[in-house]
């Protein structure tokens, strides 16, 4: 099954590939232009054999100081017709670039895209509603960026937003 | 997301252009009908919804950055906050993982002992939902009668673990503690109670009028529209897809046990319980292999190095306290790689993704919750329905805030 997502991956959709690079991991790894990560998706998902028509996962990876580009979008494919094979799909971006959201593709991606954007700063373009999901709408920074301390940056500009509201009640 | 300013203007905008007749109503966060804290703002037009907005975040804990610092056995303590109703499958995800990842094999007892936990725990979790899913329709005495044999499960977790709800059960390479000398008999006593308890259970909901009138085609789901959101779990059976972790991707010794995927064929919420309720006997069934004969042995794998070492070795002998020391300051030791291993929670697909660098704690953490994936589908599923149903749309979907945010 491996070989046949590498090929053809290589055949027909070669000009997307951003690099090929292994990682050691125990789901085969690819890595993908950013532009081209609606069209692989889509071919992976209606070619009648692959048939990678399952969103397992959607996630991000920051590497700060350890990778360049810096974050890596990672979504996670499995084909349930071929034994519940998956693949990880990573697109590659650096930061304050944005990448084309897969929510026309899958409509399961609609939440996950905005929890990266949320808890990562990278914003998915042609997303019908790139705003906070999980965290309060005035909420500073991102916080799985590995430069966002661990302890955050305290709750007392959040609160004060609160008394304010109550005090004009 | 709390309600703060860009979300106040939107509400605001939304209110104030309100069609004749229509009112906002706000169901959450705090509400005895969303048993966790989630937050719906309904738009009504008499009792039918129009539109609905769910607002998550309130249990947010951002665990994945917790685990960026915490060592492989402490983050075992956070899996225990994520899915609070049957704890013990997310802390058999995680140490699973971390066993894959650092390619360590556990001894056949600790696996015989995971799998019969496991699927008590599962038991413990369609009881919840099937209750609350009684209790939201008018039926509390369903639930009262299974809480006594949950009571039952618990206790043998507690037992077993020291605690009831955080039960911080396994660790990498093996169990806490061996287990205790009555426990198949004890397992098989819970099973003999709870066999006529699940019939009598089964039914008065289903053989309730009321109960398949309320629930018969309500919330329903088609099975293309479950795939594309990224169902899992009983919710997806119910709609007709026989995916189930444990046959597709067999992990421990599921492949070596004999059960059933119950499946349904609408997604309603009566299907939902008819395959929650068909899967507590199929759990039960598997108990039944495993209990009687859990192998004789060690309770965890031979590793000086990642499993610590008896309390009493350390007092004495050298080797031991040094690998103690090596342990709780510097953790295992998990080599440089990548790792997504899918199991089955009782909602459906738990993975946990991770990302190590060979350091002691991961640099990156990544839990697949079952619940965030079908939890954005549930204002779709509600819209059109009466404000009633969409309650029972929530109990039978079975969404846990502290998995949902996580």
């Amino acid at each position: 099954m491996k070989e046949k997502v590498e090929s053809f991956l290589h055949s027909k959709l070669s000009n997307y590939i951003f690099k090929d690079e292994t990682v050691t991991s125990n789901i085969p790894t690819y890595f993908i232009k950013s532009e081209g990560i609606v069209p692989v998706v889509k071919a992976l998902k209606e070619d009648p054999e692959l048939k990678f028509d399952f969103l397992n996962d959607l996630t991000a990876i920051d590497w700060l100081g350890k990778k360049d580009p810096r974050f890596e979008i990672c979504y996670l494919l499995k084909s349930p017709k071929n034994k519940h094979f998956r693949i990880m799909l990573k697109v590659p971006v650096e930061d304050g670039e944005g990448v084309p959201s897969i929510l026309s593709v899958f409509k399961g991606a609609n939440w996950p895209e905005r929890e990266v954007y949320d808890l990562f700063g990278i914003e998915f373009i042609n997303h019908p509603r790139m705003d906070r999901l999980i965290l309060p709408d005035n909420f500073q920074g991102h916080p799985l960026r590995k430069d966002f301390p661990l302890e955050g940056f305290g709750q007392d500009y959040l609160i004060s937003n609160l008394l304010h509201i109550h005090q004009e009640d | 997301m709390a309600i703060y300013d860009k979300t106040e203007t939107r509400f605001r905008g939304k209110f104030e252009n309100l069609p004749e007749g229509h009112i906002l109503v706000n169901l959450g966060p705090s509400h005895p009908a969303t048993h966790g804290i989630l937050q719906n703002i309904i738009q009504l037009d008499g009792e039918r919804i129009v539109d609905a907005e769910a607002i998550i975040g309130y249990v947010h804990r951002c665990f994945e950055k917790l685990g960026e610092k915490y060592d492989y056995n402490q983050f075992l303590v956070c899996t225990d906050r994520m899915n609070y109703v049957s704890t013990p499958l997310n802390n058999i995800g995680w140490i699973l993982t971390v066993e894959h990842l650092m390619q360590i094999e556990v001894p056949e007892r600790v696996t015989y002992v995971r799998m019969i936990i496991s699927e008590l725990s599962r038991i413990m979790d369609h009881i919840i939902c099937q209750g609350i899913l009684g209790v939201d329709l008018g039926a509390f005495s369903g639930m009262l009668h299974m809480f006594h044999h949950r009571e039952n499960i618990y206790t043998i977790i507690e037992k077993l673990t020291g605690a009831r709800l955080t039960t911080t059960f396994c660790r990498v390479g093996g169990l806490e503690r061996d287990i205790y000398p009555e426990f198949s008999q004890e397992v098989n006593q819970v099973i003999k109670g709870l066999k006529p308890a699940m019939d009598e259970f089964k039914d008065l909901l289903l053989r309730n009028r009321i109960f398949n009138d309320r629930t018969a085609g309500i919330g329903g789901i088609s099975a293309e529209e479950a795939i594309a959101y990224g169902y899992s779990g009983p919710n997806l059976r119910a709609t007709g897809v026989d995916h189930d972790v444990r046959k597709d991707t067999p992990y421990m010794l599921y492949d070596k046990v004999d059960f059933d995927i119950p499946i349904g064929e609408d997604g309603s919420v009566l299907h939902r319980a008819l395959v929650r309720m068909e899967e507590m006997y199929q759990s039960i069934r598997i108990i039944e292999q495993l209990v009687d004969n859990i192998p004789k042995g060690r309770y965890h794998a031979d590793l000086p190095h990642s499993f610590l070492p008896d309390k009493q070795k350390v007092y004495t002998s050298m080797e031991e306290l040094i690998y103690h020391f090596k342990i709780i300051m510097h953790g295992v030791k998990v080599p440089p790689g990548e790792y997504y291993l899918a199991t089955e929670a009782a909602n459906g697909e738990l993975g946990f993704y991770i990302v190590s660098e060979g350091e002691k704690s991961p640099w990156r953490v990544h839990v697949r919750r079952p619940c965030f994936w079908f939890y954005q589908s549930f204002t779709d599923l509600i819209k059109g329905g009466l404000l009633a149903d969409s309650v029972a749309t929530m109990s039978s979907l079975n969404v846990i805030a502290g998995e949902l945010d996580c």
